[in-house]
């Protein structure tokens, strides 16, 4: 019953259109599904089968880009309600709670994200306990350490968006450091050194912390700063590095294995 | 209904234990519990590795943490908060990953290098074995990518994501801690100001880290487990990333109450512990102690000793090393490489210097110097 009408689907001209090749079930249109595939592209046709193996990955590197993937999802669907703004910030995150149906899009947001920045440093450790960072993948185990970066950098701009008490002291806490980074910071070593005939470089409106802060401490501006450096520029920027990444593992020789 | 049967088994069993949690929270302050529980525990961990991975060895080790772990929250409530506090379950998580990850590596490790020994061929080697990507490893991918959905899912569903009372940027709560995964650093700032422990040591790390794959120079080791091809860069990074982060993380999140104070993990966390403060600069110990003089005017003087010291320490201490214990690995890397290597390690070894240094002389700066904002 089910057969005939798989099989008629699978000659109809709409399925023959977007999938180029038969039944996966012999080598050529196994190598077919992997190769026109745009998805599915980003693997070679075949793979050292000891590198595959979950013992040797972890699968870890995976589960990031999965929760990476789980991230964009629900994080475009928390911004159709969330509006950062000082006034609604807080009352919108308290209304997603009580009016949207299956209200799960925070937990697994955030949720999510701490599970990632954990896959994220076990993945490093598998990488590293393998040996994997060694040429010829020295480049692409750099690109990770700024994909790490970036990923921390993504959680800890999202920590402020509910706009509780949590959020703002802990965003204090850390962009507190900034105001001591040597010579950018007002409180930092050596800051006044930067100065011209007398007049300060390095004040409290233009120091470190404040280009993080857009202001002297946490506030408005913040906020929409933080928004958009963690809904647009630091997600572009992890899905550029991402694709070099996975670029480069194939570039580099695929998954690694003894020489 | 979780919490519910922690709670009646906390009412079963209390009472008697409180020798058991006094002894813990005694121990578990870092001056004893650094030196003589996690490092021991960490040497342990890579020179018994052939023997700790064993299967029955490792789940009995499992078995212990957990019960010591998840058993003390029936015994006490101060515990049962700190653990159970959403935010903070990430962290329970991370650590079972750590150590289940680590056994999971170690484990392979002790068996490759067992077969390196006796001439056999590793794990991963099968050199003209391929296996094509569909349907191999696309249905692997599959299949954990629908675990792992369903593990978020259920977390989700369990554990709502926790809202605090609004923005209040009058009242900070005490103590004000920086999301978890940052709170090795915050942790540094007990040791070192925030110009360090916020700016200079962790772009360290990621200096670190980047340069990394281009200081190893060892082709061995590469695209399997091996700890007996690799035992120094192993150590060392094993060092920063267990003790030096995830320890200091436990401490930082579990461990740090009202005004960043330590507290045992079964102690109530009161803020109105007063803690003395007792911490002297070098200077003050040399010019104070040593010679019995008042501290010079001149800064720069003042502080002569402690800047001397810093000299020696980041300068002319990779240098000494190329010299002498190091002198084999400095002939194989060249110098560049191996001064980017010993500046990297000599300053992250500055963190447990400056905590033994605390430890037991109480040492607040080597180098004090408002005047420039400069305190290390």
């Amino acid at each position: 019953m089910i057969s005939p009408l798989l099989n008629y689907i699978r000659s109809t001209q709409v399925w023959n259109s977007i999938f180029r090749h038969g039944i996966p079930r012999d080598r050529r249109t196994r190598v077919m599904a992997v190769m026109s595939n745009v998805f599915l592209h980003l693997h070679p046709v075949a793979v050292r089968k000891s590198g595959i193996r979950l013992s040797f990955t972890w699968c870890m590197g995976g589960l990031t880009f999965f929760l990476f993937l789980a991230e964009a999802i629900s994080g475009v669907l928390l911004m159709f309600y969330y509006r950062p703004v000082v006034e609604y910030a807080y009352a919108d995150i308290q209304a997603l709670r009580s009016y949207v149906t299956l209200g799960l899009l925070r937990e697994i947001h955030r949720w999510g994200a701490h599970a990632m920045i954990i896959a994220i440093w076990l993945h490093m450790m598998r990488v590293f306990l393998t040996g994997s960072y060694k040429p010829p993948r020295e480049f692409n185990w750099g690109v990770g350490v700024i994909l790490l970066v970036i990923t921390m950098l993504l959680s800890f701009t999202g920590y402020l968006l509910p706009w509780d008490q949590l959020a703002i002291w802990a965003i204090t806490v850390g962009s507190n450091m900034g105001k001591a980074t040597p010579f950018l910071g007002t409180g930092g070593p050596l800051s006044d050194m930067l100065a011209i005939g007398g007049v300060p470089l390095v004040t409290a409106r233009s120091d470190a912390a404040y280009l993080l802060l857009a202001n002297t401490s946490v506030g408005e501006n913040t906020l929409m700063r933080f928004y958009v450096l963690h809904c647009i520029a630091l997600p572009l920027a992890a899905a550029t590095l991402i694709a070099v990444h996975f670029w480069r593992i194939r570039k580099d020789g695929g998954i690694s294995g003894p020489l | 209904m979780l919490s519910s049967m922690i709670t009646l088994a906390a009412a079963a069993g209390s009472s008697n234990l409180e020798w058991f949690k006094e002894l813990v929270n005694r121990f578990s302050v870092p001056e004893i519990s650094l030196p003589l529980f996690f490092l021991p525990l960490f040497v342990l961990l890579l020179v018994a590795y052939k023997v700790w991975t064993r299967p029955l060895f490792a789940g009995t080790l499992l078995v212990l943490f957990c019960v010591f772990y998840f058993g003390s929250m029936a015994i006490d409530e101060n515990y049962r908060a700190i653990v159970m506090k959403p935010d903070n379950v990430p962290i329970t998580m991370m650590l079972l990953g750590v150590g289940f990850c680590l056994w999971w590596g170690f484990r392979q490790a002790a068996i490759n290098d067992e077969r390196i020994k006796a001439g056999q061929p590793l794990i991963e080697e099968d050199k003209d074995d391929k296996v094509l990507v569909w349907p191999d490893l696309v249905y692997t991918e599959l299949i954990c990518m629908v675990i792992a959905a369903t593990v978020l899912i259920v977390w989700s569903v369990l554990l709502p994501a926790p809202l605090e009372s609004p923005a209040n940027p009058a009242g900070p709560p005490n103590p004000s801690k920086a999301p978890w995964y940052f709170l090795g650093l915050q942790e540094m700032l007990v040791y070192f100001d925030p110009w360090m422990a916020g700016v200079v040591l962790p772009g360290m790390i990621i200096t670190g880290l980047i340069a990394m794959p281009y200081i190893d120079t060892n082709p061995k080791g590469n695209g399997y487990y091996t700890f007996a091809q690799r035992k120094f860069a192993i150590t060392v990074w094993l060092f920063g990333f267990l003790i030096l982060w995830v320890v200091l993380i436990v401490f930082g999140t579990f461990l740090r109450g009202p005004n960043w104070n330590f507290f045992g993990p079964f102690q109530y966390w009161d803020a109105h512990l007063q803690v003395p403060l007792t911490n002297v600069n070098l200077s003050e110990l040399f010019w104070g102690d040593l010679l019995d003089r008042p501290l010079p005017a001149n800064p720069y003087v003042r502080e002569i000793v402690g800047i001397v010291f810093v000299f020696l320490w980041i300068c002319v201490l990779p240098y000494a090393l190329a010299r002498t214990v190091m002198r084999k690995m400095y002939e194989q890397l060249g110098s560049v490489r191996f001064y980017v290597m010993a500046i990297h390690l000599v300053v992250m070894a500055m963190l447990p210097l400056k905590m033994v240094l605390r430890w037991t002389m109480h040492l607040k700066y080597f180098v004090n110097l408002p005047e420039i904002n400069l305190n290390l």
